[in-house]
C-alpha cells in the first residue's frame, strides 16, 4: 500500500457519506439503499444525491412513510443475501420502528443460534442546533448502545464518515450509523481511496494533551477541540478522544489516556442519565479509579426535551464555552 | 359433501402424514411440558391448525421462504425441519436448531427457507417485504409466505407491510391464521370487520377466506395465491379460519369460551376428518395409514430421545452468536 499515493481531497461530510455508499454499491452488487425520499430527491439531508441516477430503482428504493416496513424490509433483504442500507430520516422516528430494530434486527442472529448473519446498516441523523424542536433534534444513541447485537457508529468528520460507513456496510452485523444534522456541510479531508476503511470499535485521539482527557463523539468532538484550544490559553493541555464507535467501545484508548492525564471529562449531546458519559465514567471508576486525580466530569445535554427557541436550544446542549467553563470551575488548575 | 379431490392418492397421503407429524409432535410437546421436562414459557401449540401450515407449505419449493409466528412448530415441520433438532431446541439443548438460544418461539431451520418464527405479534410482516424485494430483484420466481394470526391484523406492522407489498407488487402471500382469539380476546370484539380477508380490498390485493379445517380447501386457495405471486401478479391475503384446540399456553384454561364450542370444532378436526375421508374415498387403506402412524410415532420417540441425550449448551458460551465475531 505504501507505493500507492492516496489522494486526499476536501469534501463535505454529506459528500463523504454519498461517496462511501456509491463506492460500496459499485464494489458489491448486494448493497442497496432503502428509505423515504432517498431516490431522485436524494434524501431529506441530501445524503443520497446521485445514487438513484447511477444505480436505479431496484437498488435505491423510495418507500412510503412506514418506518417499521423500511427496517423490516432491510432485515428481510439481509436475511436473503443482500446488504441493505436503510435510511431513517430522523433518529427521532425510531420510536415507530423500535421493535424492528431492537427485537428483530438486533436479535435474529442470536435467536436463530447463528444460522443467519445480518449485514445491515441503519443510517440516520440526530442532534440539535437547527430549531427543529423536541421531535426532530434528539440524540438517542444511548438507546442503541444498550442493546446487544447492534453496533453504534457516530462520525465527527468527513473522512471518518467515509471510512466508517464503508466499514459498516462491509460488516456482517447490524450497525446503527448516526450522523449529525449540523455536520453535513462540514468540510474536511476525505481520501479518494476506495479501500479507505476505518475499523469499527477503534477510537481516535484527535488532539494530544497531558492534563485531562475529553472523551466525546460526533459533533461534540468539534466543540471539544475548540474548548481544548481555549483551555490551552489557561495552561491546560486537554487530550481529545473521538470514540467514533460507541458499541463496541474502545475502552483501551480511554484507559491509556487516563493513565497519562488522571482526569476524565465526557462530553455528549445526549442526556446525562444513563448516557454515554455515564457508561464511560462508570467503567473508568471501576477499572481506573487509582489513576484518577479528580472526580470525573460528565457534560451532557440538559435533562429536558429539546426546545424550539434558539436561546433555549443553545442553552440545552454543550458548547465550547460551556465545556471550558465547567472544566475551569471544577477545580483550581494552577 | 366434499367435491371429488383433484389430488393424487400419494399427495393426499403426504398431506395427511405432514398434518399427523405436527399433531403428534405437539401432543408430545404438551406432555413433556406438563411433566416438567421443558422449561420456560409453555409452548404455543399448533394443535387444530395443522391444515393451514400443511395446505399452504405443501405447495412451496425448498427455496421459497416462510415467516412464522410464536405458534410456529407446525410451519417449521411443514417446511422441512427435523423433529430431533426441534425437540432439542424445546429442551434448550446445544443440538437444537438454535443451539438453545431461541426455544419454542424461535425455532427455524433457515436453510429450508424458514426465515424465523417471531415472538412479536405482527413482527414478521415487515421482514417478509425484504425477502420479497430480494426475489423481485433476482427475478428468481420464488415466493414468500408470511404467516400471522388474527390478532396481527390489528398491528400497524401488518398494515404497513400489506400496503407496501402491493405498492411494489412483491411476491408475497399473506396467510392470516384466524383461530378466533388473541389469547382470550375474540377477534370479532376488537376488529372493525369480522372478515379479515376484507382487509385485502383496502390494499388492492385479492383476499380469500377458506375453511382452515380442510387441508385440500386451504391448498386450493393457496395455490391460486402462490401462483399469482410466482408469476409476478403480486401479493394476496388468505384468511384461514381455524381453531386452536388448546389454550394460548398451558396456563390458559379458556374461561372465555365454552366447552361446547370446542367440541363443535373437535368434530371437525382437520387430521381425523382427513383420515376418514382418505379411507372413505379409497385414497388410502387402513393398513397404509396404520403403518404411516407407526412411523410417525417412532419419529417422535427418536426425536425426544435425541433431545434428551443431547448436551446442554456451555454456560460460558452464552454470548456466542450475538455478533459474527463471537
Amino acid at each position: 500500500m505504501s507505493t500507492l499515493r492516496t489522494e486526499v481531497i476536501e469534501k463535505t461530510y454529506r459528500e463523504a457519506i454519498i461517496e462511501a455508499m456509491a463506492e460500496e454499491m459499485r464494489r458489491d452488487d448486494r448493497v442497496v439503499l432503502i428509505g423515504e425520499d432517498v431516490g431522485k430527491f436524494g434524501g431529506a439531508m441530501g445524503a443520497s444525491k446521485g445514487l438513484f441516477d447511477e444505480f436505479g430503482p431496484e437498488r435505491v428504493i423510495d418507500t412510503p412513510i412506514s418506518e417499521s416496513a423500511i427496517v423490516g424490509s432491510a432485515l428481510g433483504m439481509a436475511l436473503t443475501g443482500q446488504r441493505p442500507v436503510a435510511e431513517l430520516m430522523f433518529i427521532d422516528f425510531v420510536g415507530v420502528c423500535m421493535d424492528q430494530i431492537a427485537n428483530q434486527v438486533a436479535k435474529v442472529r442470536y435467536m436463530l443460534g447463528g444460522q443467519v448473519t445480518v449485514p445491515l446498516v441503519i443510517r440516520t441523523q440526530g442532534g440539535a442546533g437547527k430549531g427543529y424542536a423536541a421531535q426532530h433534534s434528539q440524540s438517542l444513541e444511548a438507546w442503541f448502545t444498550h442493546i446487544p447485537g447492534l453496533k453504534v457508529v457516530m462520525p465527527s468528520r468527513p473522512g471518518d464518515a467515509k471510512g466508517l460507513l464503508k466499514s459498516a456496510i462491509r460488516d456482517d452485523n447490524p450497525v446503527m450509523f448516526i450522523e449529525h444534522k449540523l455536520l453535513y456541510n462540514l468540510k474536511g479531508e476525505v481520501p479518494e481511496d476506495p479501500e479507505y476503511l476505518i475499523p469499527l470499535g477503534v477510537a481516535e485521539v484527535k488532539r494530544e494533551g497531558s492534563h485531562l482527557t475529553l472523551v466525546s463523539y460526533s459533533r461534540q468532538v468539534l466543540n471539544c477541540l475548540e474548548a481544548a484550544g481555549e483551555l490551552a490559553q489557561h495552561g491546560i493541555e486537554a487530550e481529545v478522544i473521538d470514540l467514533r464507535t460507541l458499541r463496541p467501545l474502545d475502552f483501551a484508548t480511554i484507559a491509556g489516556s487516563i493513565q497519562k492525564t488522571g482526569r476524565l471529562v465526557t462530553v455528549e449531546e445526549g442526556y446525562p442519565q444513563c448516557g454515554i458519559g455515564a457508561e464511560i465514567t462508570a467503567r473508568v471508576c471501576e477499572q481506573c479509579m487509582d489513576l484518577l486525580d479528580m472526580p470525573p466530569i460528565r457534560i451532557a445535554a440538559r435533562d429536558t426535551p429539546i426546545p424550539f427557541a434558539r436561546v433555549l436550544e443553545q442553552a440545552t446542549i454543550p458548547s465550547p464555552q460551556s465545556i471550558v467553563q465547567r472544566i475551569l470551575t471544577a477545580r483550581k488548575w494552577k | 359433501m366434499n367435491d371429488p379431490s383433484k389430488l393424487s392418492a400419494e399427495t393426499r397421503k403426504a398431506l395427511y402424514r405432514q398434518m399427523l407429524r405436527i399433531r403428534k409432535f405437539e401432543e408430545t410437546t404438551h406432555e413433556l411440558y406438563k411433566a416438567g421436562a421443558l422449561t420456560g414459557m409453555s409452548p404455543h401449540l399448533y394443535i387444530g391448525e395443522e391444515a393451514s401450515a400443511v395446505g399452504v407449505i405443501s405447495l412451496l419449493n425448498e427455496d421459497d421462504y416462510i415467516l412464522s409466528t410464536h405458534r410456529g412448530h407446525g410451519h417449521c415441520l411443514a417446511k422441512g425441519a427435523e423433529m430431533g433438532k426441534m425437540y432439542a431446541e424445546l429442551f434448550g439443548k446445544e443440538t437444537g436448531y438454535c443451539h438453545g438460544r431461541g426455544g419454542s418461539m424461535h425455532i427455524a431451520d433457515v436453510p429450508k427457507g424458514n426465515l424465523g418464527a417471531n415472538g412479536i405479534v405482527g413482527g414478521g410482516c415487515p421482514i417478509a417485504l425484504g425477502a420479497g424485494f430480494t426475489i423481485r430483484r433476482k427475478k428468481s420466481r420464488q415466493v414468500v409466505v408470511c404467516f400471522f394470526g388474527d390478532a396481527a391484523t390489528n398491528q400497524g406492522t401488518f398494515h404497513e407491510a400489506a400496503n407496501m407489498s402491493k405498492a411494489f407488487q412483491l411476491p408475497i402471500v399473506w396467510v392470516c391464521e384466524n383461530n378466533l382469539y388473541g389469547l382470550s380476546t375474540p377477534i370479532t370484539k376488537v376488529s372493525a370487520t369480522p372478515d379479515l380477508a376484507d382487509r385485502a380490498r383496502g390494499y388492492g390485493m385479492p383476499g380469500a377466506t377458506v375453511d382452515g379445517m380442510d387441508v385440500e380447501a386451504v391448498r386450493a386457495v393457496a395455490e391460486e395465491a402462490i401462483n399469482r405471486a410466482r408469476s409476478g401478479g403480486g401479493p394476496s391475503l388468505l384468511e384461514v379460519r381455524t381453531y386452536r384446540y388448546f389454550g394460548h399456553g398451558a396456563s390458559d384454561h379458556r374461561p372465555y369460551r365454552t366447552r361446547e364450542e370446542e367440541q363443535g370444532w373437535w368434530k371437525r378436526c382437520p387430521v381425523a376428518s382427513y383420515r376418514s375421508r382418505l379411507l372413505e374415498e379409497g385414497a388410502a387403506t387402513e393398513e397404509e395409514l396404520a403403518t404411516l402412524e407407526k412411523e410417525i410415532a417412532a419419529e417422535v420417540e427418536a426425536g425426544v430421545a435425541f433431545a434428551r441425550s443431547s448436551p446442554d449448551p456451555k454456560a460460558e458460551e452464552s454470548s456466542r452468536y450475538v455478533y459474527t465475531e463471537d
